[in-house]
């Protein structure tokens, strides 16, 4: 990621230049940065909302439970944490908030299950935090509410025929991205002790 | 399905509130502890996300993702992807506001029953902001070597992209 913006900003000056745009390029910078403000600050609610519930379940046993259910498929991603029943716990409503298009409630839940992972495994990224991310960046999510929404409105005959597409598409992604995190595991392995 | 969905946030704040005053747990206190936590999280993503945004500002008015999709085009073509849909396919990791607009742009433009239209209706469903997720994950809990995490990540955006091509030529 620091290699990908540092890349961006690089290409970002060098077209601006080659295409007379580097006033534009100027200005985007200083209005742009602004816009993280407004957005956290939408996201706040959600945030401190979903947090706030994680607790309550976390201190009823709720948590517990969710991690136990779960165990088979989480157990199996994440297996440096397969007796951890918080990170498990969190992972699985995570996953679960995915699925269901959550995307508000899946981000706080991927984080607070990212910050317990990172409090034991430090600030270089393991096989498992690789995993959780990638569960996030290539998530598969069950109906494609806001496109189908999207279609209809601009006058599809039949908004909801891309559903099979789109869950074979997401499908084979998190599959591809998983395997190759699985392969790179392999090729370069968690250091212990090296963190 | 549709109340199904909606019907699932509401059903989990309900479900951990009843399950947690049955186990006699301090709901309020409980709930004010972790929502602190929340806040943290949440400053603890703005400063990653305003790096993320002034680079993405300059590289979108620099005119660069024209510029790359002139010359992704053609490779785009030679796997099945339909030209008009590779704004929409660069855009769509980088940014959920601009991809959403360029997908209504292909939808009004080309038709939702379209080959373009359904190809975008996929990708835009199938994929994920990866950039931001990536910038947002990893910088609020400030790791500092992330290894083949963004490799990944994007080899599964590469392949939404290639399946869409083909599966909706396939299937419609």
């Amino acid at each position: 990621m620091n290699r990908i913006l540092t890349l961006m900003a690089v290409l970002a000056v060098v077209f601006g230049i080659c295409s007379g745009r580097i006033e534009q390029v100027s200005t985007a910078l200083l209005q742009k940065c602004g816009d993280a403000v407004p957005l956290v600050i939408s996201l706040t609610g959600a945030l401190c909302l979903w947090s706030g519930l994680m607790e309550i379940a976390e201190e009823s046993g709720l948590t517990k439970k969710i991690a136990t259910l779960f165990r088979p498929v989480t157990g199996r991603l994440l297996p440096a944490f397969r007796k951890d029943a918080k990170v498990l716990g969190l992972v699985s409503m995570n996953i679960t908030a995915n699925l269901l298009g959550l995307g508000n409630a899946a981000t706080p839940l991927g984080l607070a299950a990212l910050q317990e992972m990172t409090a034991k495994t430090g600030k270089t990224a393991t096989r498992e935090v690789i995993t959780l991310v990638v569960l996030n960046t290539c998530s598969v999510q069950l109906i494609p509410a806001t496109a189908a929404a999207m279609r209809l409105a601009a006058g599809s005959s039949a908004p909801m025929e891309i559903l099979p597409a789109v869950l074979a598409s997401s499908t084979l992604s998190l599959v591809v991205s998983l395997g190759l995190v699985a392969v790179c595991a392999r090729l370069f392995p968690d250091r212990e002790g090296g963190r | 399905m549709k109340l199904f969905a909606a019907l699932a946030a509401p059903l989990a704040v309900v479900g951990i509130l009843v399950y947690g005053l049955y186990q006699k747990t301090d709901i309020l206190s409980c709930f004010a502890r972790g929502a602190k936590k929340g806040l943290h999280t949440a400053a603890s993503m703005l400063a990653p996300l305003v790096l993320f945004f002034a680079v993405l500002g300059m590289f979108e008015a620099s005119g660069g993702l024209d510029v790359l999709c002139h010359f992704l085009a053609p490779a785009a073509e030679l796997f099945g992807v339909p030209r008009e849909v590779i704004p929409l396919a660069l855009l769509r990791p980088l940014s959920g506001s601009g991809a959403m607009t360029i997908f209504q742009q292909i939808l009004s433009e080309y038709g939702p029953d379209s080959l373009a239209g359904r190809t975008a209706s996929v990708i835009q469903s199938a994929s994920e902001t990866t950039f931001y997720t990536l910038a947002v994950y990893f910088g609020a809990v400030g790791i500092s070597r992330q290894r083949y995490a963004a490799f990944c990540s994007l080899a599964g955006d590469l392949t939404v992209i290639l399946s869409a091509g083909w599966l909706v030529r396939k299937l419609f």
